[in-house]
């Protein structure tokens, strides 16, 4: 049965497509058979994250819309070879998307012997973004530790606990906070709200942290997820969330600021 | 921060500004996410009534569901123009 996890935030510009490529890449990398579907339509660009955009022929609106089979718009991946991309489509239709158009699809997948299928929902709580968490079994909420993500997060939970399938059908989506863009030197310094300020307020488990680092946009300038940036904080802290995910016990790292000299804790630096 | 603007004092930190912000607004919009879905229909259907009766203003009538401890408090307010009746 493949399991279906949304990777969703409300504000833009989180990391919820960095996320999606790095989790998915993660999952793959652990051998499950991996879709990740991009369900922003009309603003495609998972496929530049992933590096596949070149190879984008058909799309999601066209397989919805019978104009091509699933297998003929499936990327495959260049790194790991159980992991598909779903491209959308950069029509501005944004009713191109039906609620039940997504369910064949999804079922397709979990037919096909998809293990994991990694919903990229788009910024905002429109259509697209509705479709990417309605049939979630998991939703991964990407926040930054500042106030207008935290707030938009709220909601998204908020729409996760009422309109989702599972809500609907008197379940939950289980919920996991992922906080990105985390710099603990500025925490430290009083100028960045800390995780337990995040948690506290969103009162949704933690699986993970994931610090601002120059790597994220080194990544996406090559095309080549953030996970695959071997030996750094970024590619480290994909791998701990996918194995938290997968229910192994991994302590945070991360999060505490290298120490300051002592000349500068008595001045301030 | 320093050792010595922990002595000499400094104003508060902008983090913890946002934190309390971020409690006041995510409580007051909690609060509005979690009232029934009742509600708005049942403010139609009390301007209905009240419009047979009196001329107003659909925004003149507040429909507001509070909960203190174990118990909720429905509120009705309507306000009523000056010279109301028909």
């Amino acid at each position: 049965m493949a399991k279906i996890i949304v990777v969703t935030s409300g504000k833009g510009g989180v990391g919820k497509t960095t996320t999606s490529a790095s989790f998915a890449s993660g999952l793959a990398l652990r051998g499950f058979k991996t879709a990740v579907i991009d369900f922003d339509v009309g603003l495609r660009n998972l496929d530049l994250i992933m590096g596949c955009e070149r190879r984008v022929v058909y799309d999601f609106v066209n397989v919805i819309q019978g104009e091509a089979t699933l297998r003929q718009a499936l990327i495959k991946d260049k790194n790991s070879d159980n992991l598909f991309i779903l491209p959308a489509s950069q029509t501005r239709d944004k009713d191109a998307l039906s609620k039940e158009g997504v369910q064949k699809v999804l079922e397709e997948l979990a037919a096909d012997g998809f293990d994991y299928i990694v919903c990229d929902s788009p910024a905002g709580i429109e259509t697209g973004a509705f479709l990417a968490l309605y049939f979630a079994d998991e939703a991964v909420v990407v926040t930054n530790p500042e106030v207008s993500s935290v707030r938009d997060s709220d909601r998204i939970i908020g729409i996760l606990d009422a309109k989702s399938k599972k809500a609907e059908e008197g379940g939950q989506v289980k919920t996991h906070l992922l906080v990105t863009r985390y710099s603990p030197k500025r925490v430290d310094s009083g100028e960045m709200l800390s995780l337990d300020d995040v948690q506290h307020l969103l009162r949704i488990s933690l699986i993970g942290v994931v610090p601002e680092s120059e790597v994220v946009l080194q990544a996406s300038n090559a095309g080549a997820p953030a996970i695959h940036s071997a030996g750094t904080d970024v590619s480290e802290a994909y791998k701990d969330v996918v194995a938290r995910f997968l229910g192994e016990e991994k302590p945070l790292r991360f999060i505490e600021a290298p120490k300051q000299p002592f000349w500068k804790r008595l001045f301030g630096g | 921060m320093s050792i010595l603007s922990y002595f000499f004092g400094e104003k508060k930190k902008s983090a913890s500004v946002a934190r309390e912000r971020l409690q006041i607004i995510l409580a007051h919009e909690r609060a509005g996410r979690d009232a029934p879905d009742y509600l708005p229909q049942l403010q139609r259907e009390l301007i209905e009534v009240i419009s047979k009766y009196v001329a107003i203003n659909p925004d003149d009538i507040k429909v507001q569901l509070d909960k203190k401890d174990d118990f909720e408090v429905l509120e009705v307010n309507i306000v009523l123009p000056e010279h109301a009746r028909r």
